[in-house]
């Protein structure tokens, strides 16, 4: 079997996949295509580190992709899929065939659709180029302005304001992470930001960027409200780049639609990472942005490729550092969510755990690893817990369970 | 360079240097051995860089609070597991072996 697998994007989620496809005794020629220059990094660290040394944390050395056999070719974007003839064309003209093609084309920022988005010293965040160019702007121009109050938003404030930045978060929604996490997440993450100097809007709608020759000074709010800043981050979301995979008529919707092996509806091609929208169980299509996530569709293409045995579902999962919290969050947090609080929030150790009628659902914690373990244990194997005996600190975790 | 050896979850066993600052996991990650799959890339958030540290306890530093609590409700933890991230090897560092469970994701 030497079959060509290529891969589209060279992040995460690609990159890992090329990795275990040798892991697993693939023979045949991979070739890893990215149209952004850098070698595969972790983004993780963009948005949680400030000094410039410690944003560049390469996925793999460059000596390994060529002890690997894999070829990496950056700086090219692929423009079209042939699918009759099973081809890749790439923008500076040449075209790959593949046996295998997979997309991991990831997710962009959101764009701020108001008037002045493009003033200089207005950002968004998702490469380490973005990175580069938004710790310039913060380090000499000292009030920062971040719109959107999601993950990456609070990563970026946490970590300007331990650097003596001015910060203010602008969220349209009435609470932080409002898609994303439980409102009583939203509400210790809130006073735990304030507490520590950061201005935080909520309800607050953006209507435009204004500026002096051509530079960003301030953002006005629906109200007339304007915050000065020197220097604006746009955190709004990301939305799927999966365009090419549109344009050859595979399935999206708002996203590439996979089933749980990273099948697309053309069986040579497969997708992973962010760009997908994939089964979870439940029965209904989600987009999950997380790297454990990317590495769990990585394993998925491996078995589809290699034809082994389809991997076992695993629970979603995903870690955000603000401050001296380290939170980590498993499963996925029901709109009106049942529950036990664990811990002290206002000391920043605590863990969440949302339940329905005792069936764990979900867990946010702090600072609480243990808990996060635990509960990502609970929820897979469907442990029910007693309410009550989870809530009191001093009794062990295992004994909270229900046999 | 000091070595160390890997007890794959197939049952090989794999030498590998390792540079001296770099961790445990980086060593096997660079080799692109199984086993150790370190998602968070060795910040101590992930757990799925877990071994079994069979020999070679003394050149390390002992687990912080935050990784003894990762490791709590690891699948198939023992008394030796650690998180190979945070085994960084130092000049002294001979004769490091561990095993890797199959059960990092
Ligand atoms: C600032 C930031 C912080 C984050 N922090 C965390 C965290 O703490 N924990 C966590 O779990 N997750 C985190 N995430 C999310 C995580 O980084 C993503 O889930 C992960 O990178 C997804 O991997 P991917 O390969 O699908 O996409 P990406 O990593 O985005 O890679 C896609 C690549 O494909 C390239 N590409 C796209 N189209 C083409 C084309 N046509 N031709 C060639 N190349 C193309 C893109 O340029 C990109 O390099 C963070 C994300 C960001 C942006
Ligand atoms: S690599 Fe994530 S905890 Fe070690």
């Amino acid at each position: 079997m030497t079959e060509r697998v290529l891969i589209i994007g060279a992040g995460h989620a690609g990159a890992t996949l090329a990795g275990l496809l040798r892991q697993a005794g693939h023979p045949g020629p991979i070739e890893l295509f990215g149209d952004e220059l850098d070698l595969p990094y972790h983004r993780p660290p963009l948005s949680k580190k400030f000094a410039e040394g410690e944003l560049e944390q390469w996925l793999r050395p460059m000596e390994f992709y060529q002890d690997q056999d894999i070829t990496v070719r950056l700086g090219d974007r692929v423009v079209a899929i042939d699918r009759a003839e099973r081809r890749v064309h790439v923008a500076s003209g040449e075209s790959y065939d593949y046996d295998h093609l997979v997309l991991a084309t990831g997710a962009r920022p959101r764009p701020l659709p108001v008037p002045g988005a493009d003033l200089d010293g207005t950002v968004s965040l998702r490469t380490l180029a973005d990175a580069r160019i938004l710790r310039k702007c913060v380090a000499e121009r000292r009030r920062l302005a971040i719109v959107g109050g999601g993950y990456i938003g609070l990563e970026v404030a946490a970590v300007a304001r331990a650097n003596g930045v001015e910060v203010t978060v602008v969220e349209r929604e009435e609470r932080v992470l409002a898609r994303v996490a439980s409102p009583r997440l939203s509400e210790i993450l809130t006073a735990h930001h304030r507490a520590r100097g950061t201005r935080i809007l909520t309800g607050a709608r953006v209507v435009r960027l204004s500026g002096a020759d051509g530079r960003v000074r301030a953002v006005v709010l629906d109200d007339g409200t304007e915050i000065t800043s020197d220097a604006v981050l746009v955190g709004i979301g990301a939305l799927p780049r999966d365009e090419l995979a549109a344009a050859a008529g595979l399935r999206c919707d708002q996203g590439i639609v996979v089933d749980a092996q990273a099948r697309t509806n053309d069986p040579h091609i497969l997708a992973i990472g962010d760009v997908t929208r994939r089964p979870l169980g439940t029965g209904t299509l989600v987009r999950l942005e997380s790297i454990p996530s990317a590495a769990e569709q990585a394993r998925q293409a491996v078995a589809t490729i290699m034809g082994d045995v389809p991997t076992a579902a695993e629970v979603p999962w995903f870690w955000s550092d603000q401050f001296d919290l380290k939170l980590k969050i498993a499963g996925l947090v029901p709109p009106l969510p049942r529950t036990v609080v664990r811990g002290d929030p206002s000391a920043g150790r605590f863990a969440l755990f949302h339940h329905d009628n005792g069936t764990l659902i979900a867990v946010e914690s702090a600072n609480r690893a243990a808990e996060f373990m635990a509960g990502k244990q609970f929820i897979a194997s469907g442990t029910r817990i007693d309410p009550a005996r989870l809530a009191d600190d001093t009794t062990p975790l295992r004994d909270a369970i229900l046999h | 360079m000091p070595k160390v050896t890997y007890e794959l979850p197939d049952g090989t066993v794999h030498d590998v240097d390792v540079p001296c600052g770099q961790s445990v996991m980086d060593g096997s990650v660079r080799n692109n051995l199984p086993g150790i799959v370190a998602e968070c890339g060795g910040s101590c958030s992930c757990a799925t860089c877990h071994v079994f540290l069979e020999a070679g306890e003394s050149f390390f530093d002992e687990p912080t609070d935050e990784e003894r609590e990762l490791l709590e409700f690891a699948e198939g933890v023992r008394p030796n597991s650690r998180l190979s991230c945070q085994l960084i090897i130092s000049d002294g560092c001979a004769a490091v072996r561990v095993t890797v469970p199959g059960t990092n994701g």
